[in-house]
């Protein structure tokens, strides 16, 4: 049987240009940037000045407060500058930027040890907040907080998301094929962390081979188990996954935990598996550089903080056509301005759009076909939304429960009058969110 | 390359193939075989008929365009739409003015004077029907017996009239009435489109496996008049269900007209009420009324109470609700 849930459709994928495509690890190139925000929470403070000398692994960013995780430097060499830079996101953002000496000279406390199972469950906690673990999906929440709930809430089972619903996507395909053994050793260093014996790890159909690779090695742990999911965007959202694989919804507002679930990706528990047996920070990340402006679609292991240009160019450059650079996949990344931006904890890939994707056409009047209301994994009613968010109507957005929207894009791909439902409400759900903080 | 800039937006970035002109398309293909066999048992004479309100909706929309300095909005393919449907649920030998004045009607008053297309609050064929019912009652119910084929000249005076299976069974009309075999595959007297059950269903099923409408309104409707017309029509109990579904517009009004985007409700719970209500009012009408056919104003009716459903109706938010306990 294959799990799902209500709503949703399968966009063309596009996941054939890369999805047979090794991993390719790239070298670092002679500047390399490093953002403070790299994760959800509080910005980090630079703990390293102009001039300094740094090592591989080595941490050039932390912040004392609770939801934050630090950054690292990637490469040895100098510290070139503190400024801001922009961010894929968009924004600037204070970053720290390096010139690499080429030596890659490691940072002294990253080796193996051999006393992991020694480890208290707060060693192994500290250790992957001090390697910078966020949650590789792209939202990119520090990953400890997940494995620290509160004491009152209990948990039952770990998913593992090898979902991977994005069109164009394929890095956490590669990793499931390539090397799967880390990403069994994380969920199982997560399980015991969280004194669980229930994991998960839920993979679309569509990936035959990722399937095959990871069933293989169900029966080496215990607990562990590998589901097939029907093939269906957005069934890598965190609450479709849960609903999908548990049957539990969990509530408005609420996280997982409070349904007694924690969610990592793939890519995650490599990261929690280097994290913990070798003290290793999260210092490079798979990413996808694809879409019909790339002259080579290829799979890369990329070290953090790599500018976009340089992985391009690895993967034979952009076509002249290209109109959009995204960073994530096309139905709920980020358009980028240039390519001087540096791969960020959370660039699963890195899309070169031209007209064959995009479909710029004119906005025509709603004719209420009722395929966003039908397909709304949520199951809000987009077009009313995106009527009341046009009006700037912020009390009928909140009765027809704006912030329940997970942004997944259905609603503006789906539409066939060519409106911008997903567009509207995000641009009303962050008026929503700025006029509460006032209040508060 | 790092000089170049790129368009930014919001995501997603990517959109499906769908457009208003694509889904009218394939709404214009599902309505050819029932406009084959309204050519066939009634003759050229039909597709004439459909030419006619075709061609008026299509300029109407496009005068109305230009003299209002609008962006022309003709290659949508509503228009053409609703021109075909105008012709489906009108008599064969109708004078051709009164088709003209049928396809200004539905687009001038019902479409444009509210907004255009997504903006009229009843489906613009079905209020110009209703309009041309009420201005022209005896030329509106003049109905040619099936095999007819009427020429394309031919003089209103030379039409033959015959009664259709509902005014048959409503009692007034002195005639035979139809097998069901016969109103199956449409060899009965009735408006151009709405004969034959079995043409319309397989555009219906045509627009289904499209993924352009979804069954839920055409089996309620066709279900509940059925229902209605057994339970109530001459005594309790006592009605013919297979007469009533068969009878009329009612396959038409289903699969075509109930299922209009713009005045139908978006939630499938929604498009039930609307449906249920729809086939309610329809054996209203032909049970309890004075009119043998009642498809029309029923639909008109739950056309404007569809707001109202869409304000009450709404989905289970995910996370809400019963099933979070």
């Amino acid at each position: 049987m294959k799990y799902t849930f209500k709503g949703g459709l399968h966009p063309s994928d596009g996941k054939e240009a890369t999805e047979n495509k090794s991993i390719i690890t790239l070298a670092a190139p002679e500047e390399m940037v490093y953002p403070m925000v790299q994760h959800i929470g509080a910005p980090c403070t630079p703990c390293v000045a102009v001039g300094d000398t740094v090592t591989v692994g080595q941490k050039i960013g932390d912040s004392d407060s609770f939801v934050s995780a630090p950054v690292h430097s990637t490469v040895s060499g100098t510290v070139k500058a503190v400024e801001p830079r922009r961010h894929p996101n968009g924004r600037m953002v204070e970053s720290i930027v390096v010139e690499n000496d080429g030596l890659y000279t490691l940072h002294p406390d990253i080796h193996p040890y051999a006393d992991t199972d020694k480890l208290t469950r707060e060693e192994k906690i500290s250790l992957v907040r001090e390697a910078g673990v966020v949650g590789m999906g792209g939202a990119c929440f520090p990953t400890f907080i997940k494995l620290n709930p509160p004491a009152d809430k209990k948990i039952d089972v770990c998913i593992v998301n090898g979902a991977e619903c994005e069109p164009y996507l394929t890095s956490d395909h590669r990793v499931m094929i390539e090397s799967p053994v880390p990403v069994f050793e994380g969920l199982k260093i997560i399980m015991e962390i969280l004194g669980v014996d229930k994991g998960y790890i839920g993979i679309e159909e569509n990936k035959p081979e990722a399937i095959k690779t990871m069933r293989s090695l169900e029966k080496d742990y215990e607990g562990i188990s590998v589901k097939v999911l029907k093939t269906k965007y957005p069934q890598g959202s965190e609450k479709h996954l849960i609903k999908a694989l548990t049957g539990k919804e969990v509530p408005s507002g609420k996280l997982p935990a409070d349904v007694g679930v924690v969610v990592n990706n793939v890519d995650t528990c490599t990261s929690v598996y280097n994290a913990v047996t070798r003290h290793q920070p999260l210092l490079s990340r798979i990413v996808t550089v694809s879409g019909s402006g790339i002259n080579k679609p290829s799979n890369f292991r990329v070290p953090i903080g790599t500018p976009f240009e340089y992985v391009i160019q690895a993967a034979g450059g952009i076509k002249d056509e290209t109109r959009k650079v995204v960073m994530g996949g096309p139905m709920m990344g980020v358009a980028q301005f240039d390519l001087s931006v540096p791969v960020v904890k959370g660039t699963s890939g890195i899309l070169a759009l031209t007209d064959r994707e995009l479909k710029f056409k004119n906005t025509t009047p709603c004719i209420r076909c009722g395929k966003c209301v039908q397909r709304c994994p949520m199951n809000l009613m987009p077009l009313y939304l995106n009527a009341y968010a046009a009006a700037k109507d912020m009390a009928k957005c909140i009765e027809y429960n704006i912030m329940d929207c997970i942004e997944c894009g259905i609603c503006s791909y789906t539409c066939q009058s060519e409106q911008h439902p997903t567009q509207n409400i995000k641009l009303m759900k962050a008026q929503i969110a700025a006029a509460r903080k006032q209040v508060k | 390359m790092t000089d170049k800039k790129f368009i930014v937006s919001y995501a997603p970035h990517i959109r499906s193939n769908d457009s208003i002109a694509s889904t009218m398309l394939d709404v214009i293909i599902a309505l050819i075989p029932a406009l084959a066999g309204g050519v066939f048992f009634f003759g050229l004479r039909a597709l004439t008929v459909c030419l006619i309100t075709v061609a008026s909706c299509v300029v109407s929309e496009f005068i109305w365009d230009k003299a209002t300095g609008k962006e022309n909005t003709i290659g949508d393919l509503s228009a053409v739409v609703t021109g075909i449907l105008l012709s489906f649920c009108l008599p064969p030998a109708i004078p051709y003015y009164m088709a003209v004045v049928g396809g200004v009607f539905a687009i001038i008053v019902a479409k444009m004077f509210f907004g255009g297309i997504g903006q009229n609050f009843v489906n613009p064929a079905l209020a110009a029907r209703g309009f041309l019912l009420a201005s022209w009652p005896v030329a509106m119910t003049r109905f040619t017996a099936p095999m007819t084929r009427l020429s394309v000249f031919l003089s209103n005076a030379d039409a033959v009239s015959t009664a259709t299976p509902l005014a048959v069974i409503k009692g007034g009309e002195e005639a035979i009435a139809s097998g069901y075999k016969e109103m199956f595959f449409g060899n009965i007297p009735g408006c151009i489109g709405e004969v034959s059950a079995l043409l319309i269903l397989i555009g219906g099923i045509y627009l289904i496996a499209r993924k352009v409408i979804r069954p839920i309104i055409p089996l309620t409707y066709i279900i509940t008049v059925g229902l209605f017309g057994y339970l109530f029509d001459g005594g309790f109990m006592q009605g013919d269900f297979l007469y009533h579904i068969l009878g009329g517009g009612v396959f038409l009004a289903g699969f075509f007209m109930a299922t209009d985007y713009v005045t139908s409700p978006t939630t499938g719970k929604g498009e039930f009420v609307y449906a249920l209500g729809a086939g309610i009012i329809t054996g209203v009408i032909r049970i309890f009324g004075g009119y043998p056919e009642g498809v029309t104003y029923a639909i008109l009716i739950m056309n404007i109470v569809t707001p109202i459903i869409d304000k009450y109706i709404r989905p289970r938010v995910f996370g809400t609700g019963r099933s979070v306990a």
